[in-house]
Order: C-alpha cells, then sequence, then structure tokens
C-alpha cells in the first residue's frame, strides 16, 4: 500500500495587525455609536496607512467638524481638529508649506459639501496631493439628525420631519467635475475592498477623493425605520451599491438607482505643490 | 537685502516688506480691497525666499491656510479688509485658543457690509478685540506711516512669535495707499524673534504644557506627534469637559497678554509732558492729530498727543496717567465712536471728546483744532 499523496498545503501566516501602532489608546473609547460604521473605516484607514509604508512622524491627518472628524483625536499621527468645513483648507495650508507630508483629511458628508463645499471644489481643482475621506452618512450626527447635502429626497430627518425635498449631492460627481485626479467610492460594508482603495487613494499623487457610504443607525436609522444596524448596512451599503467592474456585466435593470463602488475616475494632472515649485519658485529664482 | 535701501513705497507694499524682513515664508489670503497690494506683492516675493504663496477660494480658506502654514512651522501672514476681515473671525479665533502665530493684516475701508471699499476708516477697531466669538486675547498694532507699517508689521510677527497667538495689524486705507520714502533696514537692524521650539523628547512633549505661560510650539512633520483642537483642550492637546482645566486654560491664554502688557504696549508722546490738552488718535487720524497739535503749540496752547502703536491691549496704563495731568482728552476716529469708549473707561478725571467721522473723508486737522480750542 502506497502511503497517500500528501497535498501541501501552502499555509497563510497571518501576521495579527498592530492597531495600536497608529492609536492612541488612552484616547479611547472613541464616542461613535454603537453600529456607526465609522470605526470599520477608521481600521481601513489604518490597514492602507501601514500598507503604503508611511512614516508616522510625517503623516497628518486633519479633519473638520462632526462625528467622523473626530477621528484624528483617536490616531496617532500630526493630527488636526478644525472648524466646522475648513479642513481642506488647514490641510492645504500643510501640504503647501511642507509637501513631503501625507496629508488625509477625514471629513463628513455635511463638512465636505455643505459647509465646506467650496473648498471641496477648488480643492480638487487644484489637485494638491490630499487624499480626501468622506464619511457619508445623509446624516448630521453630532448635532442630533439633521439631514445633509447627500440625504435622499424623501428621507425623514429632524430638519425634515415631513420628508427631505433636496436633491442629494453625489459626492464623486462632484469630486470628478471639479477636476479631482482620483476619485472612488466604498462602503463600510466591503471592508476589505475599502481598504484596498484606501491604499490607492494614498499612493496617488493629486487630489483624490474616497466617498465613503457609512450609514448612521442612531438618527437616520431610527428615523427611516431601518430594523437594525446591520439591516440598514445590507439595504444601503450591500444591496444598494454595485462595483464598477461587475456593474458593466450586469443588465441595466440591476444598477438602476445604485450607486458605483470602487476607483471611478483616475487621471495624471501636474500635482499644485510641485507646480508651484517647479513653474514658480524656478521662476522667481534671481528675479 | 545687503545694505539699507530708500524706497519710495505705499503702505502696503511696505507691509510686504516688513513681513519678509520679519521671515515670513507663507501667505494664504484672497483679494479684496484695499488691501490687495500685500497678497500681490507677497504672491512676487515669497517664492523668491523660498516661500510660498497661495491665493485661496475665499477668505476663510485663506485664514484657515495661514493657520496651517503656521503649524507646518513658518511664520506666516494674511492681508484683508472689512468684510474679509468679518468672514475670518471664526479661524482668528481658532488661532487664538489653538494658540498657533499668524500675522493678520487689516486695511480699514468704510463699512458696514460692502460699505465703502475704497475710502479710509477705523470702524475696525472693537472688532479687532472682539471680532471673534468668546473671550480671547487680542493684540493689534496700528502704524501711522509707511515706513512704520514695516516695522510694526515686523514687530507684530515677533509678537505673534513670543506669545503664540494671532497678531492683527490694523490701518486705515488712507496710510495703506499712501506712498513716502522708506528706508528698508538692513538684516540685523531690527529684532527678528522666532516662536519657541521645544527640545524635550517627543514622547515627553505636550503642546500646551503647563508649565509654561507659553509652551514651545513644535511644526507638524518634526517628529512630534500631538494633537491640535479648537475644543476646549488640556495640556496634551486633547479635549476635556474638565470644568478646572477649561478656566485655567481661558485664563492662561488671557494671562499670556494681561501679564506682558508693558512689553506689548509701545506708545507715541508728543508735547505731552506739560499739556493740558490731549488727543489721543491712531493711524492718519493721528497725522492729522500731530498737525494740530504743533499748530496750537505754535499758538501757545498746550496741546500734547498720546498716539498709541499698540491698541489691544488697550494702553489703559497711558490714558490713566495722562487723564490725571490733562483737562481734556480728544479722541478723533473714522467710526462712530469705538476708541472713545475704551478713553473714557480709563480716564480718570479728564473730560473726553470724541470726533467722529464715518463718510469716508479723514478727520482733517481743523476739525481737532476745533475742538481743542473748546478747551482752551
Amino acid at each position: 500500500m502506497s502511503a497517500p499523496a500528501v497535498t501541501e498545503k501552502k499555509e497563510k501566516i497571518s501576521v495579527p495587525f498592530d492597531y495600536n501602532k497608529y492609536l492612541r489608546p488612552n484616547k479611547l473609547p472613541h464616542i461613535w455609536c454603537p453600529g456607526c460604521g465609522h470605526g470599520i473605516v477608521l481600521k481601513a484607514m489604518l490597514r492602507a496607512i501601514h500598507n503604503a509604508g508611511l512614516d508616522q512622524d510625517k503623516v497628518c491627518v486633519v479633519s473638520g467638524i462632526g462625528c467622523s472628524s473626530r477621528t484624528p483625536g483617536y490616531v496617532d499621527f500630526n493630527t488636526l481638529h478644525t472648524l466646522h468645513g475648513r479642513a481642506l483648507s488647514f490641510a492645504t495650508g500643510i501640504k503647501f508649506a511642507k509637501p513631503d507630508m501625507k496629508v488625509i483629511v477625514v471629513t463628513g458628508d455635511g463638512d465636505a459639501l455643505a459647509i465646506g463645499g467650496n473648498h471641496f471644489i477648488h480643492t480638487c481643482r487644484r489637485n494638491i496631493d490630499l487624499t480626501v475621506l468622506v464619511f457619508t452618512n445623509a446624516t448630521y450626527g453630532m448635532t442630533g439628525g439633521q439631514y445633509s447635502p447627500t440625504t435622499p429626497i424623501g428621507s425623514q430627518a429632524t430638519t425634515s420631519r415631513y420628508g427631505s425635498i433636496e436633491p442629494p449631492f453625489d459626492a464623486c460627481e462632484m469630486a470628478k467635475a471639479a477636476g479631482a485626479t482620483f476619485v472612488a467610492r466604498g462602503t463600510a460594508y466591503h471592508t476589505l475592498e475599502l481598504e484596498k482603495t484606501i491604499l490607492e487613494a494614498i499612493n496617488h499623487k493629486g487630489t483624490s477623493v474616497v466617498d465613503i457610504i457609512d450609514a448612521c443607525p442612531t438618527y437616520f436609522g431610527r428615523m427611516n425605520k431601518y430594523k437594525s444596524a446591520t439591516h440598514m448596512m445590507e439595504v444601503i451599503e450591500k444591496d444598494g451599491t454595485v462595483n464598477v467592474k461587475q456593474a458593466d456585466k450586469l443588465p441595466p435593470e440591476k444598477v438602476q438607482g445604485k450607486a458605483l463602488r470602487g476607483v471611478l475616475h483616475k487621471v495624471e494632472r501636474p500635482e499644485y505643490c510641485e507646480q508651484y515649485e517647479s513653474l514658480i519658485m524656478e521662476k522667481a529664482k534671481g528675479k | 537685502m545687503s545694505e539699507k535701501k530708500k524706497k519710495l513705497l505705499q503702505g502696503n507694499e511696505a507691509c510686504v516688506e516688513g513681513a519678509i524682513y520679519a521671515g515670513c515664508k507663507f501667505y494664504a489670503g484672497y483679494p479684496i480691497t484695499p488691501s490687495t497690494e500685500i497678497a500681490e506683492g507677497m504672491s512676487v516675493r515669497l517664492p523668491k525666499v523660498g516661500g510660498k504663496f497661495i491665493q485661496m477660494e475665499d477668505e476663510i480658506a485663506g485664514m484657515a491656510a495661514t493657520i496651517g502654514g503656521s503649524l507646518a512651522g513658518f511664520k506666516s501672514l494674511t492681508a484683508t479688509s472689512g468684510p474679509g476681515f468679518s468672514l475670518k473671525q471664526e479661524a482668528l479665533g481658532y488661532a487664538c485658543l489653538a494658540e498657533i502665530p499668524c500675522v493678520i493684516v487689516n486695511v480699514m475701508r468704510g463699512g458696514p457690509s460692502t460699505g465703502y471699499p475704497t475710502g479710509p476708516s477705523q470702524s475696525d477697531i472693537m472688532q479687532a478685540k472682539w471680532g471673534t466669538h468668546g473671550d480671547h486675547p487680542a493684540i493689534s498694532v496700528t502704524p501711522a506711516y509707511v515706513q512704520e507699517i514695516l516695522t510694526e508689521t515686523v514687530r507684530a510677527f515677533n509678537l505673534s512669535e513670543k506669545y503664540r497667538t494671532p497678531v492683527v495689524v490694523l490701518y486705515d486705507e488712507i496710510v495703506g495707499h499712501m506712498r513716502e520714502p522708506i528706508t528698508i533696514p538692513a538684516p540685523g537692524e531690527l529684532e527678528v524673534i522666532d516662536r519657541a521650539k521645544p527640545d524635550c523628547k517627543p514622547e515627553e512633549y505636550f503642546p500646551y504644557d503647563d508649565r509654561y505661560l507659553i509652551a514651545p510650539l513644535a511644526p507638524f512633520g518634526s517628529g512630534y506627534r500631538f494633537h491640535v483642537t479648537g475644543l476646549n483642550h488640556k495640556q496634551d492637546g486633547f479635549p476635556t469637559n474638565d470644568s478646572k482645566v477649561i478656566r485655567e486654560n481661558n485664563e492662561r491664554i488671557m494671562r499670556k497678554i494681561e501679564d506682558n502688557k508693558e512689553d506689548i504696549w509701545k506708545n507715541e508722546e508728543i508735547f505731552l509732558d506739560d499739556a493740558e490738552i490731549a488727543v489721543f488718535a491712531i493711524g492718519s487720524t493721528a497725522r492729522s492729530a500731530r498737525f494740530a497739535v504743533e499748530k496750537m503749540r505754535a499758538e501757545g496752547i498746550k496741546a500734547g498727543l498720546l498716539r498709541p502703536l499698540t491698541i489691544w491691549p488697550f494702553p489703559d496704563k497711558a490714558v490713566r496717567e495722562l487723564s490725571k495731568r490733562v483737562k481734556a482728552i480728544i479722541v478723533p476716529e473714522m467710526n462712530l465712536g469705538q476708541m472713545v469708549l475704551e478713553v473714557e473707561r480709563c480716564s480718570k478725571g479728564a473730560e473726553v471728546l470724541g470726533i467722529h467721522r464715518v463718510d469716508g473723508e479723514p478727520i482733517n486737522p481743523g476739525q481737532i483744532i476745533e475742538a481743542i480750542k473748546k478747551f482752551k
């Protein structure tokens, strides 16, 4: 009797990810509600920063005001929690003054697209090398659940008790139209895909915008009759989106009304800080 | 700048010279009359000295990016006028609480609202102190001559770096657009102060270290990883709800200025030793006042001028002492009564009379002479 053939099993050695290297553990617990997706996005962000091989001393995380904008307090980088809507302006100052830093902006949909809408479009237009992560939950969570610039028509919020009548913004379309050179969408549901997308955004030279759909069960969920946080994630993030690569292969009715995930737009265009140094500073020399 | 240079410059151009002299390496702003020449000048000069200029999408972004540039470790400037100064207020308050040094020039034009963009005014004096919400420290310098715009811009940077707080350079459109021959000081001639930087180990660094009245500020990206927020915070920079810490910190940022007023104050006194009637004025109004006082002296009337070059913190001590010696203090100002309230507050004995004008025309010496003669 011959010995049974041994199929060589390649064992995957998974090294546990040391989150504490990038967190400020003594600043936890975070302020986010049970069921909120912000923690999942934070995890994806930290793993992407790690995988990008960035030096913590050279990473700066900047935010505005809102639930998602509390992220910088929990992470061990150069961190700046600014004013409502102005994260991109502060970040532009830091990046432009010190281009060797990797500046990541964490912002919410209200922060980035309403009060900070002007800064959003002009940041994209300049193509300054910032990675902009928009936590899109269609809600002003910090103030208790008002409708935001991404709230779908008809939705309930504390300021739209009769249903919202304002059409929502598509952050990706806006970023693309304004000139961002990397535009992508992810969700808190698709965690591995999100990590990959954020990594690609970090590695992109220029303004990269990742719109991250990330439900707010506490306000949006309860007011709009979602049964639970997981139900909300399934309906909005899983069933409400489709990866852009799959979308091409699906019949139109399967894509209709769904938000596209993945990298939606990627082009090369001169980056602002490099242009300033190579064109303006060079020309000014000796004059 | 190898040696002293004589130049015929406009006030706003002198501001640019002052900023460059002070070592400013970053400017973020937005065009607005009558301060635009500062942005134009900085856009030309900064890249020549290895600095950065950026025209932002609005006034708010200009102020925010200026703070960002400073946090990255560079002396940073922004300039504005009227409506722009209003828009910058929220971020200015951020710089007060987060203790980020930066200089904001406000070339005062007629208000309120869009007002009289090309006309002079001095109606932002109170705004320079109280423009942003919450109790906060304020330093504001008030040059009256083109040469002085240069030197006061340097002093503004020095005070900002020394006290880790925003400083407002406040002058009216007349001084901003006036051309006068000035001397560019040679390097080393004027004192230039740089902010204190930490020399401790990164793990021992606190951006608001409570062992100091003014803690050293590390630039972002220098190996000191720390947190900055506009929320009330502890010495480590992280938000707090601890009422004791909130009170102590709010009081400390005021004390930075209060305890150092003697260092921050700067006054020019003309014929004050034996004066019976004093004039208290800033900017172009002080130039009219000087002319008026000299004319009165020629007529044998004992008039004098107290001209503060620091309006905030208010020179309360100088006014108080003066008020004990003179019959009256006349306060001409291109607004409907701002500095005069402070003079009244500090005055012990002397009668206080305001002269106010908000028609876009300067207060002329004749108006001041007329007032002086009332107390003759």
